[in-house]
């Protein structure tokens, strides 16, 4: 009942940091993706080289592991025919580089929608001919009285783009199925031919809502795979910037979801809070997201005592507000008609998929990096992780109304009492190659970078969100519901399509 | 309900004073307006907001424009879900090629007379994207852009700013409210 012993029977790879990496026989990457199909462990994530293929997975009550495998005659077994929350990574894989998944349950293209002009660009980045976009073959749905609404990829809103085919019979949705990949911009590629500052911005743009997070991680994969260690005052000030972002994002879609039940009222109060904090993030770090503001080695922006002082103002201003938005949610029985027992989704499928933040949490997986898999500032203090059973919109409203609540309560206390100290320091060169490998809790759940350093260059590098493995999960949850309950079942995933075409 | 109603009723608004329009930018639609006249007809302007390929960072400052701070509709900008009902395409990101058939379709899909504003650096051809495979880049390599307001992303006042200057130089329409 675990997955280590099959990784560790490998080879072990050196200068991999802080989990340990092995290569190891295709014997044992069957086995880990039978353990993963038995519910043993959570797929981290499953990437692909020219010449071998990865997997982070983390055993239940293991540290993480991450296994390699080489690839013979571009091809390598599934891990997605046995453990479905694989099927998509391994499609990416395939299409950037080229490889194949021997018994595959899902061949068809992922990211790769004819339009490049080229196949495999990471692997050998042969000229192909350009396509229908149109032609791709979506999974057959058959019954009396269905019918199909196709959306997208361009949508009514200010959103991005993905195409949603549902199968409907009356209102109800019968199945639905995206189509994503849209707004790939090949993240992978640019950051893995960059030098390494290059790279933190270019990784940093992975989900501009998640970008405090994604440069978090990008930062403590360097530092680890380096062995940089970050100064005090640069890990408080890390923290500050990720839980900032953290509220500022569930204001937005407490507010988001309200509007979609056509509780306009609640979304305009949540607006204001929203544009409250970003004010407050301008003022103390001279940016409304906080892009690029957390750098390889610490941060790239101090606060003053008058920024700190902004964000306490701030957190004075909104918490007794918020306090009062959430009255009102919870008094008003026609916005709760339509967000409790609306987009329920298992806790099975969640623990399969490893659904993380709001999603796993408020179907009872009571995950979060920042605890479980503790990095600094989270490590050694104690903060609420909110997890409820109900598994519906309205659980996944009130997980992030106590994120909000336990965020605002730890940002008190960093701002309080902000250690002294230079802010950054320095990342300096190794003379081998060096991997290194993180997982930090963005807004929406955890958010993981592993990458290959050469000198000052990054070689490799593998960004994937927490959309990954929630995605699949919106067609689970709309599966039964109305087609008008779609807007309010997908804001309250907020799955980020950027972060996850990538 | 009631007392939050109220509430609202008597408490100052939140909403910030009208900008100055950008200097740049009313040059800019000047130079489009030169090059292919046609002036947008009435008071005010509908916008399709289109996401070519952005890290959706400019999504988030185009959305804080409806919120109570920056209330965009006061100058008679609003938000069209089609492009059928559009006088001005928003367009952001770096144009990934897997967009690139949808932006045209869409362009295609709004009436003359239209105008397009590139939102954001990526959208200007100067983001981090620039040379990916994934990545055709600037929105003028895909459809005639009238103005280009940059940033990463750029702040809801500049966004205000460079439409409010589209607002008096393309729809003839000046000191207001």
């Amino acid at each position: 009942m675990a997955l280590l012993p099959h990784i560790a029977s490998g080879t072990p790879v050196a200068h991999h940091a802080p989990w340990p990496r092995f290569i190891v026989s295709e014997a044992a990457w069957n086995a880990v993706g039978l353990a993963l199909g038995r519910g043993e462990g959570d797929l981290l994530s499953l990437w692909a080289e020219n010449d071998a293929v990865h997997m982070a997975v983390r055993g239940l009550g293991e540290t993480p592991a991450v296994a390699s495998l080489p690839v013979v005659a571009d091809a390598f077994p599934s891990i997605g025919r046995r453990h479905a929350p694989a099927i998509r990574l391994e499609r990416a894989a395939c299409d950037l580089f080229g490889l194949s998944a021997s018994y595959a349950p899902d061949t068809r293209r992922w990211l790769d929608h004819d339009q490049w002009g080229v196949r495999a660009p990471l692997g050998r980045g042969t000229p192909a001919p350009l396509g229908d976009p149109v032609d791709y073959e979506f999974r057959t749905v058959t019954g009396d009285g269905l019918h199909q609404i196709p959306v997208g990829p361009v949508h009514a809103g200010i959103i991005e783009p993905g195409h949603f085919r549902f199968t409907a019979n009356g209102e109800t949705v019968a199945r639905l199925e995206a189509r994503l990949g849209y707004v790939h911009k090949g993240i992978d590629r640019l950051a893995g031919e960059s030098d390494i500052a290059t790279a933190a911005r270019i990784v940093a743009r992975a989900s501009g809502d998640s970008t405090v997070a994604a440069s978090f991680a990008f930062a403590r994969a360097v530092e680890a795979a380096l062995g940089v260690e970050v100064p005090i005052r640069a890990r408080v000030l890390r923290g500050v910037m990720a839980e900032l972002e953290r509220i500022a994002n569930h204001f937005g879609d407490i507010g988001a979801i309200c509007n979609d039940a056509a509780f306009t009222l609640l979304h305009a109060y949540c607006g204001i809070l929203r544009e409250r904090v970003l004010a407050a993030c301008d003022h103390a770090f001279g940016h409304r997201l906080m892009m690029d503001c957390v750098v390889p080695g610490g941060v790239a922006r101090d606060i003053d005592s008058d920024g700190a002082n902004a964000i306490v103002r701030m957190l004075d201003e909104v918490a007794p507000q918020f306090d009062e938005i959430v009255r009102y949610y919870d008094d008003t029985p026609s916005l709760l008609e339509r967000t409790r027992t609306t987009g329920f989704v298992s806790l099975e499928l969640v623990r399969r998929f490893a659904a993380g933040g709001h999603v796993g949490r408020a179907s009872g997986r009571n995950f979060d990096t920042r605890r479980d898999l503790a990095y600094p500032p989270y490590e050694g203090i104690a903060f609420e992780v909110p997890s409820l059973e109900a598994g519906d919109v309205d659980a996944r409203v009130w997980v992030r109304i106590h994120e909000v609540r336990a965020s605002i309560k730890l940002l008190r206390a960093w701002l309080a009492a902000l250690p002294e100290g230079p802010i950054a320091a320095a990342v300096l060169p190794r003379a081998e190659l060096r991997e290194g490998v993180a997982m930090v809790e963005a807004f929406r759940g955890d958010f993981l970078v592993w990458l290959r350093v050469a000198g000052e260059r990054i070689e490799r590098c593998h960004v994937r969100d927490a959309s990954w493995f929630q995605w699949p999960l919106l067609e689970a949850a709309i599966e039964g519901n109305i087609v008008a309950d779609f807007p309010l079942c997908n804001k309250s995933f907020n799955c980020s399509y950027s972060g996850h075409d990538i | 309900m009631r007392t939050l109603l109220l509430k609202s009723l008597f408490a100052a608004p939140v909403t910030i004073e009208r900008p100055s329009p950008d200097q740049a930018a009313l040059e800019e639609v000047g130079r489009a307006l030169e090059q292919r006249a046609r002036r947008l007809f009435g008071r005010s302007i509908t916008i399709r907001e289109v996401d070519a390929g952005s890290c959706n960072g400019c999504e988030l400052e185009i959305h804080a424009l409806n919120n109570a701070v920056y209330d965009v509709e006061r100058f008679g900008i609003k938000f069209a879900a089609s492009p059928r009902h559009a006088d001005v395409l928003l367009v952001t990101g770096p144009v990934t090629k897997n967009m690139k058939i949808a932006l045209e379709r869409t362009y295609a899909a709004a009436p003359d007379p239209k105008w397009v504003v590139a939102v954001g650096d990526c959208a200007a051809g100067c983001g981090v994207f620039e040379g990916s495979y994934a990545v055709v880049g600037a929105v003028e390599n895909v459809v005639p852009v009238d103005l280009h307001i940059r940033g990463c992303p750029p702040k809801p006042i500049d966004l205000l700013r460079g439409l409010i200057a589209l607002m008096e130089k393309a729809v003839g329409r000046q000191g207001f409210p």
